[in-house]
């Protein structure tokens, strides 16, 4: 009769890596990359310039960089200046970005609904809600297809 | 505009004989029916069952009168009609995965065959076996092929792929033709050639379609959030443009400058292109219907925002499709000046659309319901909407 190997490790053994036609991402230089000035969007909150503030911290986005706390930073930060904005001035500051703010925001929206804290949810439904009128059903499908993410 | 309900399965694929009496379409399984158009409805004349699996393509080649088919079971068929019977030929493809699309040359002496084993499959008619033989295209393909459309000068062929690119390769095949002519890709044309290839870098996702133009200068193709043109007349240049809607599942040139695609949003749209740069969404090409409520009792009402928190007992969609589209094609007049093209979808519905070359608005009238062909005609308007019973 046959026998049973004696070990099963080999089933663990993941084939794909070792194929040499796998698809790779590229690696673009990310090094660079710090994600929105802290300094300069704090000022901004603080003087109530919420507008900017909202531009400034747009700026610069981390996506290629693999430093995950430069990620988690730009994530904090953004949603900072989201829970500052009030809910009145919300569509006005979506109508102020362009195509490709609108996808940028909507990137950082669902990277907040990754990891809800208190309050942040309720904020980030709002502005979830003016930014899919202002960007449409497609923004969302680019931040599901996005290789590169916030 | 017509619309005809094949059943309730959709429809994986379909594709038209030459005088377009005849439609050959599979009802997402193994088997493709061909029905022919008798007087207003379409009454099943044949039964191709040859496939084990799931089958992923069909097409019709008008002149030589022959049907491939491709399926998930790795295997291709050439049928050909021989006493008023389909008789199946096996191709030797060689792939070990399942085959995604195929599609007959302009010339219909070879077909290309996409595959998920990341490779695309040129099969020609060798007569000295009497069989059919293939060649592969490998590198640099990194995954599944989605779409596949020729070139008109038979050599070069645009592909696809679930790998975020879309890529032009050549398909020349020295045994069967001769040796062609420099064209706006490039001069240099050996099997397996990469004469383009782009890939979206800020993640467009899959490219699902690929058109080329009528001329071949052009090539349209379109990937989860955007349609993109490259033109080879103008140095292969890349324009691109991101869609506000749901991902587009096909795309076709229907003159030299419209492009029409279609998708998960159940209805086509009008894009054109007039150069680099300019690449525009013109409108909707299915206008909603005028829906005339019927009149509901107050309890009805009170029973729908109870039950349903809506006033609305609707659940059907504004579109003619009631979901997505999966493919269109050529009905009547060739990609320079398409007059009708077809669509079917996951609905199991297939629809023939009129293209209005020049966006004249036509009045539509409501769909009635019933499981047969319905025809619009441009300037009758009829009122009443009938509701589907519910499923």
């Amino acid at each position: 009769m046959s026998k049973n190997t004696v070990t099963a490790r080999f089933r663990r053994v993941d084939v794909d890596e070792y194929d040499e036609n796998k698809f790779v991402d590229e690696e673009d230089g990310g090094e660079n990359q710090l994600g929105p000035d802290e300094g300069e969007v704090d000022s901004l909150i603080r003087q109530g310039n919420l507008m900017e503030a909202l531009h400034a911290v747009l700026k610069n986005p981390p996506i290629n960089t693999k430093n995950q706390n430069i990620k988690d930073r730009a994530e904090g930060l953004v949603l900072k200046v989201l829970s500052a904005f009030k809910s009145s001035d919300i569509e006005k500051g979506v109508q102020s970005l362009d195509r490709n703010g609108v996808d940028l925001l909507m990137k950082y929206i669902y990277k907040g609904f990754e990891r809800p804290s208190e309050n942040s949810s309720a904020v980030l439904l709002q502005w979830h809600e003016k930014a899919l009128a202002a960007g449409g059903v497609g923004s969302i499908v680019r931040v599901l297809t996005a290789r590169k993410t916030v | 505009m017509s619309l005809c309900s094949f059943g309730v399965e959709p429809l994986s694929c379909h594709a038209w004989n030459k005088d377009r009496t005849q439609i050959a379409l599979s009802p997402n399984n193994n088997i493709v029916n061909i029905f022919e158009k008798k007087g207003k409805e379409w009454v099943k004349i044949h039964e191709l069952t040859e496939h084990t699996e799931r089958i992923t393509g069909i097409d019709w080649a008008p002149e030589s009168n022959r049907i491939v088919t491709c399926a998930s079971d790795r295997n291709a068929y050439v049928w050909s009609l021989k006493d008023e019977v389909w008789k199946p030929t096996l191709v030797l493809v060689r792939i070990n995965r399942a085959a995604t699309c195929v599609k007959w040359s302009p010339l219909e002496n070879k077909f290309a065959l996409g595959s998920g084993a990341r490779l695309i499959s040129v099969c020609y008619f060798e007569e000295e076996n009497d069989w059919w033989l293939s060649k592969h295209i490998k590198k640099p393909l990194r995954s599944t092929i989605l779409s596949l459309d020729w070139h008109p000068n038979n050599i070069l062929l645009a592909a696809g792929s679930a790998d975020f690119s879309c890529r032009v390769f050549s398909a020349y095949i020295k045994d069967i033709e001769d040796k062609p002519g420099p064209t706006a890709w490039g001069t240099k044309m050996p099997f397996g050639e990469l004469m383009l290839e782009h890939k979206d870098s800020d993640g467009c996702g899959w490219v699902h379609s690929v058109s080329f133009s009528a001329s071949g200068d052009q090539l349209a193709w379109v990937a989860h959030s955007s349609i993109s043109v490259a033109d080879a007349a103008k140095g292969k240049e890349v324009t691109h443009l991101t869609t506000d809607y749901l991902p587009l599942l096909s795309v076709l040139f229907v003159g030299p400058t419209e492009i029409v695609a279609a998708g998960h949003d159940c209805c086509p749209f009008q894009y054109t292109y007039k150069g680099p740069g300019a690449l525009e969404f013109v409108k909707k090409l299915d206008m909603p219907k005028q829906s005339s409520k019927t009149t509901t009792s107050a309890m009805q009402h009170f029973r729908n925002l109870d039950k349903k928190a809506t006033e609305e007992d609707s659940t059907k969609l504004d579109t003619l499709h009631q979901n997505s589209i999966t493919q269109l094609c050529i009905v009547s007049g060739d990609k320079a000046k398409v007059e009708k093209y077809s669509s079917v979808g996951l609905d199991g519905a297939m629809v023939i659309w009129e293209f209005k070359q020049w966006g004249r608005d036509v009045e539509l009238p409501a769909l009635d319901s019933g499981t047969d062909c319905g025809e619009f005609e441009d300037d009758s308007f009829l009122s009443v909407q009938g509701k589907l019973g519910s499923f």
